[in-house]
């Protein structure tokens, strides 16, 4: 891994190209210091908005959550109540941190794997701010009460309209990186991340036009869309998004060949083929053959899940990597958390476990954990591996990351594990009509104020990635201003002040 | 998985698949749905809502009430009911006589035990429960048999389960009863409890409008936050309560000389919940509603 390591003056990085991949390994990179160079505004700009994404839906979230322990906290104030914040916390979490985050990891996986510098950069950067306008208007609408009442799907339509053309234009430069590659092999991690932009712009796009258009279908249909589209973002997309991730990861930082790549093709197929269908809960108010297909079909998404759990298991086993809080701890909780969320959230489709689990804040906990337990996880992680690649300088402050990570580790347990197990308490007791509903409700309670204490140590955590990537990116802005003032001072002295990168004189064959 | 194309198609006829399955196949099948007629009746369901309460809806919507509240019943299967009404000239203990040696009939050998059993738990309160359980054909062969008598009797389907028995709905919601809704607001926690009958069981907007301003001056131990923002705290004029003001406990009353009156929003969401309700049989989920019969 020595051409990976970590380097403070520009491109010192770059190693003697070999082409010695391995199908199970991603490919040797050469010249990577131009690789990186050419992702960092792109990537400046996706994660940047993003680390401010995700400390404004967990502080919403926090918010919204005041309503359980102060039920008048804010009841003079419109845009603060608990259906219009929460469901703002729960958009920022996903639109506003998860997509983006996992787009610029994308980008970069993209390139590197290809051995190319990113394709058309400038499209990447105007399609973040596309996106993070969107969620800055999709937020402000739902707050103000303009949402479209479709959960996961609030954002109206003029905001849906920015986000999906962000999407669009990221998805063009990623598949122009990966048609354009040097290397022609794929490697398992293209597999996964590819699928996902066709999965988040298909099921975005018809989910808009069916339900915020001026002719959405009658009835109950409407939720049935919405329901697809919840799943196919919240269980199919991110399980994409993070397990390309892991899987590019994994074995770079274990120094191990992935395991199995006929596992990994097993693993994808049978994800997109199963996990596609569940969504529909099996007590929904629709005609049987539904909420029957999604229960076969979540026994059926147990498969993949645990072909991945094997082979990140294998992948990582006998590493001796240790981790000490850096980007590797990060990406196997990410994993595990993958793996967990996953199974507790296809048994709530089982129509056995269903009665009881249904309508508690069992869904909600599981919900959480694969956003920030999984996501949020992964993608932190490989934000850390990959800012002071692109950036060529070290962390601003590296004991934040480590702080980072145990803060969102025990932050994370703290904030589901009461909702996962609150869940399946109110849930046995609104199945017994003996039990009061203001009895059982207010069981709940307890839990509910673990986990809040577990958010505002997850909002501890997203502070130091925001402080990390802050200064950072002010620290090259400076930078760059010096730059700027020493080459006019040069020029104005003598000659040239241009210097060619290490890269222009290595790359000749 | 060697080249781009052959993952691209992978996940396009995967997802192809699903949305051909979850998406066109409900829109063809449901999208186009009318309403219904309500069982042994020519009225239709789902009523159509009054403009107030169809602008309620989008305050219900904007204010993200579906966060908490569901608007879905499920049950769990249904049970056969037959209750006694009237006895004719019968005495009660010639009746229960009378049914003991009735227990014979083939259909009702079965299910002589609960019979007996309930015979015997009666006290001659009418309506009395005669059987209640998974036979429709012991039911009917008990109407059947006592009818002769000059004895009433009155046969049902009530639908079982723990929404059921909260009192929250008759029946289990079906895709009929969202026609009218848009956006469709099912919800998927029940922070609170469900609302799809709320309009059967408090039917009163003002009581809506006291709950929505101060839930706790209703339900003790609620959990649900206060809706203040849609009411409008103002002066008496005169020195006189305005006839829509609120009529509050002591202890959620404004300060002297004030008044509480809601908005329009309020008013237009209070009519929105007292429109909700889940009180007709339909084909699909049939019920008899028998506490009529009372």
């Amino acid at each position: 891994m020595n051409e990976n390591e970590h380097s403070n003056q520009g491109g010192v990085g770059a190693a003697a190209p070999t082409c010695a991949a391995a199908a199970a390994h991603p490919p040797v990179e050469t010249c990577v210091s131009k690789i990186d160079a050419s992702c960092r505004v792109p990537l400046l700009a996706l994660f940047g908005g993003a680390a401010l994404w995700l400390v404004l839906g967990l502080v919403l979230g926090i918010l919204a959550m005041m309503s359980f322990h102060k039920p008048d906290m804010f009841a003079d104030c419109a845009f603060l109540t608990f259906g219009r914040a929460q469901a703002a916390a729960n958009d920022l979490l996903l639109y506003g941190f998860a997509i983006p985050a996992a787009l610029g990891v994308m980008l970069w996986i993209f390139s590197r794997l290809s051995q190319a510098p990113l394709a058309l950069p400038i499209v990447p950067i105007a399609a973040a701010n596309l996106w993070h306008g969107g969620v800055l208007v999709g937020t402000i609408s739902i707050l103000l009460g303009f949402s479209t009442g479709h959960p996961w799907l609030e954002y109206p339509r003029a905001a849906a309209v920015l986000l999906f053309a962000g999407f669009m234009l990221v998805a063009v430069s990623a598949a122009a990186t990966m048609g354009f590659r040097n290397h022609r092999e794929l490697y398992p991690s293209h597999w996964f991340l590819f699928a996902a932009l066709l999965w988040f712009a298909w099921s975005y796009g018809t989910a808009n036009l069916f339900l915020v258009s001026n002719h959405a279908p009658r009835g109950v249909v409407q939720a049935i869309i919405d329901w697809w589209l919840t799943n196919n973002l919240l269980f199919v997309w991110l399980a994409l998004a993070g397990i390309g991730i892991a899987f590019y990861f994994l074995p770079k930082l274990a120094g191990q060949p992935l395991a199995g790549s006929g596992y990994a093709v097993f693993a994808f197929l049978t994800l997109v083929f199963f996990g596609t269908w569940c969504g529909i809960p099996p007590s929904a108010p629709v005609p049987a053959w539904l909420p029957t297909i999604s229960a076969f079909a979540a026994l059926l998404s147990l498969i993949p899940i645990i072909a991945i759990a094997i082979i990140a298991m294998k992948t990582v086993w006998g590493s001796g990597t240790a981790c000490m809080g850096g980007p590797f701890c990060f990406i196997r909780f990410g994993t595990l958390s993958f793996v967990a969320s996953g199974i507790l959230y296809v048994s709530e489709f089982c129509p056995r476990y269903s009665r009881g689990l249904d309508f508690t804040w069992f869904n909600f906990g599981v919900t959480q954990w694969q956003l920030l337990g999984f996501a949020g996880m992964i993608l932190c992680g490989a934000i850390y591996e990959i800012l002071p690649r692109v950036m060529q300088r070290k962390l601003p402050f590296a004991f934040l990351a480590k702080a980072n990570f145990y803060l969102f580790a025990g932050g994370v347990v703290l904030y589901v594990i009461p909702l996962v197990i609150g869940g399946v308490e109110q849930g046995m007791k609104l199945r017994d009509a003996n039990i009061a509903f203001a009895d059982a409700s207010s069981a709940a309670l307890i839990f509910l104020r673990i986990s809040t204490t577990g958010q505002l140590v997850i909002l501890l955590g997203a502070l130091c990635l925001l402080l990390n990537i802050f200064v950072m990116t002010m620290q090259w802005k400076l930078g760059l201003v010096k730059t700027f003032v020493t080459a006019v001072k040069d020029s104005l002295v003598e000659g040239s002040a241009y210097q060619p990168l290490p890269c222009d004189k290595e790359a000749k064959p | 998985m060697k080249t781009g194309f052959s993952v691209f198609l992978a996940a396009f006829v995967a997802l192809g698949a699903s949305w051909y399955g979850l998406v066109y196949g409900p829109v063809k099948q449901l999208g186009g749905a009318k309403e219904t007629t309500i069982l042994q009746s020519s009225d239709k369901w789902p009523l159509q809502r009054t403009g107030d309460a169809t602008l309620g809806l989008q305050i219900y919507r904007a204010a993200g009430c579906a966060a908490c509240h569901t608007e879905q019943i499920r049950q769990t299967g249904a049970v056969n009911v037959i209750l006694l009404t009237d006895l004719g000239v019968h005495q009660p203990a010639d009746f229960k006589e009378f049914m003991k040696s009735l227990m014979v009939v083939p259909e009702l050998m079965n299910y002589s035990n609960t019979i007996v059993g309930n015979l015997e738990n009666w006290n001659g309160e009418l309506p009395g429960t005669l059987y209640r359980g998974d036979s429709g054909d012991a039911v009917s062969e008990l109407g059947k048999r006592l009818k002769p008598l000059g004895i009433k009797t009155e046969a049902g389907i009530v639908a079982r389960g723990a929404d059921i028995a909260r009192g929250w709905g008759y029946r289990q919601s079906v895709a009929a009863d969202y026609l009218y809704d848009a956006p469709v607001q099912l919800g998927s926690l029940r922070a609170g409890p469900d609302l799809s009958n709320i309009g059967v069981r408090s039917p009163d907007a003002n009581w809506q409008l006291q709950h929505l301003y101060a839930p706790r001056s209703i339900v003790k131990n609620s959990t649900m936050p206060a809706f203040r923002f849609l009411f409008t705290l103002r002066k008496k004029m005169d020195g006189q309560d305005a006839p829509d003001a609120l009529v509050l406990k002591p202890e959620f009353a404004p300060a002297a000389g004030y008044e509480v009156v809601p908005t329009a929003e309020a008013r237009q969401l209070a009519a929105y919940l007292v429109s909700l309700k889940n009180n007709a049989p339909l084909y699909e989920a049939p019920f008899t509603p028998i506490t009529a019969a009372k």
